[in-house]
């Protein structure tokens, strides 16, 4: 029988990283962890591994929305092209407004990990009042648009358009309104460790809608410029 | 807006015409189901349960109630999907020569919108994420998974969901296009009612819960393994829940874009899969079966998982080709991905595409081969038990086999062009659906019940549920694939060729042996409940199991090990029973523990009552639960006090009932 | 897979250590290289100092892929040892899937708007006797 063979203990080099467990790994293995064990506090390491791997089934919603852009993005229906309604000098300086927040971002945690609290409220002050002016700024193209004519409803290319951007657009403000919430909780507790786990998740998620735009300027604004 | 009557603004669309009073089956069911709601709050009230109820239930984040919830959930939605089936069964064996059968055209249709959705999204998925619930954590030797509060959440969100559905059937009606809900029927220029809204918000809201879910599983599995379980000492239905749930976050998020689209189609009016101003139907076909054919393989992977444990254990012998299981597992959950035009091959694409998908869609079949070939090993010369769990093995594997080789019958795009759309297409996925996940999921409920509540089943009404659903498969399902092999087509109500009656009285027959299966579990629970004492296992490992789950008592205590235990080879739990590994009896330490909240319910009582409102355009109450949902989620955030400790003296009180118990039954 | 992950994470297990911060050097890197590869492909498409809208848009898609892998590097953090690998493993996978939905939606619709245009179907049919 193949079992007993293999269910011998191995030799030692696997085992090696058990040693916190078992120091006698070689006669009379252990099979318990005896020591108190704390791995499950609620607040462990799992929680970035775990919002990362939430961050990639996002990037996946949005791959949905990008092919359903990329499919439609010439379906004009007679309505107006990416050439005749984009104004890339906005677009450029959204990007830009998107760009400084993101290294403000990553100020403030530097700040966090010095654990000045105030410096990173700061910071993150500065990040939301930036991600509130690109937001506001995306508005503002939006309803020229539709005071120009060219709304939701026109064309399956500007359906995409507006769903595309629209769907980043509020991807960027709940990231406001996280940066307002998390404020509040350092102000109110300061940088505990389930602050500052968050604000890590929120960094991540901050930085990661930057990754997303740069799919968005690149191929719904200067491709459609191309095109 | 305000030139509007009043009773608009308040109600949105919803008047008493909603309310399908002219349709008598539909009266009869509403009369049961309130007589046995009634009936149900009544005894919770009179045995003062409520307390009880929310306390242990309701707000716990115990992953192994979570579990049971998800479990019982998928066991109710089963008598609801199949009491569908049974209507469908009964239509297409009388609609022939003069008479109309006994339901019009609307509601034939969403009687099979319905059937599809409920037992695809409200009971295969409960039913797998319950069990993935239930066990995962225990054979991976941890105490909880990596998220406990995101887990209640996932849970109340499915319920928000089915109860959505459940709502539908006495308030307004259901989707009448397909279970995918497909366009260009699903238009709002088609289906200007509330039949496809319905369908939508209670699939994102489940939706929504099935990918938080599936990221809590991912997580805990990758960071939550007791120490010495490396990737490839994992048990085998570890990975396949590994990567089930890797494959559920994958292609969840593409669904959850498509239904989005398709809302904004409905309530903005954009032009994604509108017939003209530049929409495209067909890209609603591509995104849903982006993740549509993967889902088969979130759901068979588990199942695959369970039926390797059981093979496994009542072989009595280590699991034959451990790592070409894993291999096989991983390559299944990438080639999944790489097959989804298979099931419009008829929509046009060219023969390069066509190829490429339908040799893709044969690749797959060799790992899953593979599979079977596995099984059979560790069977042979095996000291096998014929217990319940096995007797469903043995009858997976040949029935399985063959939905197996009509699926690469269906890949083949040339046949796929006579085939598709035909009743032969249906049989084959009933063949793989109930075949291969339905009767895993049986074997699995069989194998770990013990586990969960302390006592084995009956296994006298045990064999009637086995013979009735294998039996009643077998006779209804045969004659579709007879008949869909001839050219009959699906999702039709009435035929006007009355030599294809005997076929589908035969398939009618099959689905009433089906029901005694069906009613004799019902009964099978019953007579265990009453019956525990005699199948009680007061051992914990009541079927000489091999993996960690069977390392602590039954019912398992709410910190699962008292003591983590230390993983040395693939079979844990067997190789420590062979090595006399004692369990120590002193010692305890205060476990940390999750508390329970009532935050998942809350959030889902608002979501869905936010579906419920924008499905009916009561556009306040839409307004007010939304943003009742942003407040009452901050709101828990600023909650810090979330965990605590189990006492030592707890501890040492439930593990000395253990000992007791295990020592003086053995 | 890393055979000893489960060991390691147990081991570490303290909650204070934080993985995936990042130095003042590698964000002000990650700002200055963004700033470049955001700077030209917009000036590429507002000057059009190629002419040639075939060969902008090939350099356009070149710098985007390259500022997304900045990004992942200096802002986010993403190597071989953050959380023992395996978000390095989950964003490989997930750009794989992502490829795989992108290109193959693209793939697919194309093919069928090319044999379903309505052009196409009156040729096939004059064809048919």
């Amino acid at each position: 029988m193949t079992t007993k063979a293999t269910s011998k203990p191995k030799a030692a080099p696997r085992k090696k990283k058990i040693a916190a467990a078992a120091a006698t790994v070689s006669a009379d293995p252990t099979f318990y962890l005896i020591e108190a064990d704390d791995h499950h506090h609620p607040t462990g390491g799992a929680t970035l591994l775990g919002f990362w791997i939430y961050l990639m089934s996002d990037a996946l919603l949005f791959a949905a929305i990008f092919a359903t852009f990329g499919v439609l993005g010439t379906s004009y229906a007679g309505g107006p092209t990416p050439r005749e309604i984009f104004e890339l000098p906005l677009v450029a300086l959204n990007t830009a407004i998107l760009l400084v927040s993101s290294i403000t971002y990553g100020f403030g945690m530097l700040a966090m990990e010095q654990g000045k609290a105030k410096l990173t409220q700061t910071w993150l002050l500065i990040t939301g009042l930036l991600g509130a002016s690109f937001v506001g700024i995306e508005l503002y193209e939006f309803g020229k648009l539709i005071a120009e004519g060219a709304t939701p409803q026109t064309s399956g290319f500007l359906s995409a358009f507006f769903t595309l951007v629209g769907t980043h657009g509020l991807h960027v403000t709940f990231g406001i309104i996280w940066i307002v919430v998390m404020l509040v909780q350092v102000q109110k507790r300061g940088l505990i460790p389930e602050n500052k786990r968050r604000l890590l998740c929120l960094s991540m998620f901050w930085h990661f809608l930057d990754v997303v735009w740069i799919g968005v300027f690149t191929f719904v604004y200067l491709l459609g410029m191309l095109r | 807006m305000f030139d509007q009557p009043l009773s608009k603004i308040i109600f949105g669309r919803l008047t008493w015409e909603s309310f399908p009073i002219h349709e008598p089956i539909l009266l009869v069911t509403f009369a049961v189901v309130v007589l046995l709601g009634a009936g149900m709050l009544a005894a919770v009230t009179k045995y003062r349960l409520w307390g009880w109820l929310w306390r242990e239930w309701l707000t716990s984040v115990d992953h192994k109630k979570i579990g049971i919830m998800y479990i019982i959930l998928g066991i109710i939605m089963l008598l609801r999907g199949f009491a569908d089936a049974l209507m469908m069964r009964l239509q297409q064996a009388m609609a022939f020569g003069g008479s109309e059968g006994y339901l019009n055209a609307h509601h034939y249709d969403q009687i099979f919108t319905a059937h599809g959705t409920i037992m695809i999204f409200f009971v295969a998925i409960p039913l797998i994420v319950g069990i993935v619930n239930l066990v995962m954590p225990l054979q991976i030797g941890a105490r909880d998974v990596a998220f406990p509060f995101l887990n209640s959440l996932s849970l109340w969100l499915t319920v928000a969901g089915a109860l959505l559905v459940m709502v539908s059937l006495f308030v307004g009606e259901f989707s009448t296009a397909g279970w995918l809900n497909y366009v260009p029927v699903a238009n709002a220029e088609n289906s200007p009612g509330v039949g496809p809204d319905y369908y939508l918000w209670a699939l994102q809201i489940a939706g929504v819960g099935t990918t938080l879910s599936a990221i809590n599983m991912v997580t805990t599995i990758l960071k939550m393994r007791a120490p010495g379980m490396t990737m490839m000492k994992m048990p085998v239905f570890t990975w396949t829940a590994l990567c089930s749930n890797v494959l559920a976050i994958a292609i969840f998020p593409i669904l959850t874009g498509a239904f989005a689209l398709l809302m904004l189609d409905r309530y903005v009016g954009t032009n994604f899969f509108t017939n003209d101003l530049g929409g495209n139907p067909m890209m609603y076909w591509n995104l849903v079966w982006i993740w549509g054919h993967p889902e088969v393989y979130v759901l068979v992977l588990p199942v695959f998982g369970i039926y390797s444990e059981i093979t496994s254990t009542f072989s009595g012998k280590r699991l034959f080709g451990y790592s070409s299981m894993v291999y096989a597992t991983v390559v299944i959950t990438i080639l999944s991905y790489l097959v989804w035009l298979h099931h419009f091959f008829t929509m046009g694409s060219g023969a390069s595409v066509n190829s490429f998908f339908g040799i893709a869609t044969m690749v797959i079949s060799i790992p899953t081969g593979a599979k079977i070939f596995n099984w059979l090993f560790t069977m042979y010369r095996g000291e096998i038990r014929m217990e319940l769990p096995m007797m469903w093995v043995v009858a997976f594997m040949l029935t399985f086999v063959v939905g197996g080789m009509t699926g690469v019958l269906l890949a083949v795009p040339p046949a796929d062009f006579v085939l598709h759309n035909s009743l032969f297409l249906v049989a084959h996925f009933h063949n793989v659906i109930i075949g291969g996940i339905v009767f895993g999921l049986f074997a699995g409920m069989y194998y770990w019940f013990p586990k969960a509540f302390g006592f084995k089943m009956d296994v006298f009404w045990g064999k009637i549920v086995f013979w009735g659903w294998v039996i009643g498969y077998w006779v209804a399902w045969t004659p579709i694939y007879i008949v869909g092999l001839m050219g009959t087509t699906r999702r039709v109500r009435y035929f006007d060729d009355p030599t294809l009656q005997p076929y589908f009285i035969i398939a009618g027959i099959g689905a009433l042996i089906i029901l005694v299966g069906i009613l004799a579990f019902v009964v099978q629970i019953a007579v265990s409940i009453k019956n525990r004492e005699k199948l009680r296992d007061t051992t914990g490992d009541p079927w000489d199991g091999r993996t960690l789950e069977w390392a602590t008592a039954s019912p398992p205590p709410s910190y699962n090990f008292a003591f983590t235990p230390v993983v040395h080879d693939i079979d844990a739990w067997y190789d420590m029973k062979k090595r006399g590994a004692a369990r120590p009896q002193g010692g305890y330490q205060p476990i940390h523990m999750p508390k329970n909240t009532g935050a998942g319910v809350i959030l889902s009582a608002i979501a869905m009552v936010l579906g419920f409102a924008m499905i009916w355009y009561m556009w306040w109450l839409a307004a007010l639960s939304l943003a009742a949902l942003f407040i009452v989620a901050i709101a828990h955030t600023f909650n810090y006090d979330r965990d605590f400790y189990v006492s030592v003296d707890e501890v040492e009180r439930t593990e000395g009932e253990h000992h007791r118990l295990a020592t003086a039954g053995a | 897979m890393s055979p000893n992950h489960a060991t390691t994470e147990r081991a570490a297990g303290t909650h204070g250590e934080m993985e995936g911060h990042g130095s003042k050097r590698s964000y002000l890197i990650g700002f200055g290289l963004s700033a470049i590869l955001t700077a030209i492909p917009f000036w590429l498409v507002m000057a059009n100092p190629l002419g040639n809208d075939g060969a902008t848009a090939a350099l356009v898609i070149v710098f985007a892929v390259v500022q997304i892998l900045v990004h992942t590097v200096c802002f986010l953090h993403v190597n071989t040892q953050s959380e023992g690998g395996w978000t390095m493993v989950a964003y490989i996978f997930t750009g794989v899937i992502l490829l795989i939905t992108i290109a193959g939606s693209l793939w697919i619709m194309y093919h069928l708007n090319t044999n379903m245009m309505p052009g196409m179907m009156t040729e096939q049919v004059s064809q048919t006797p």
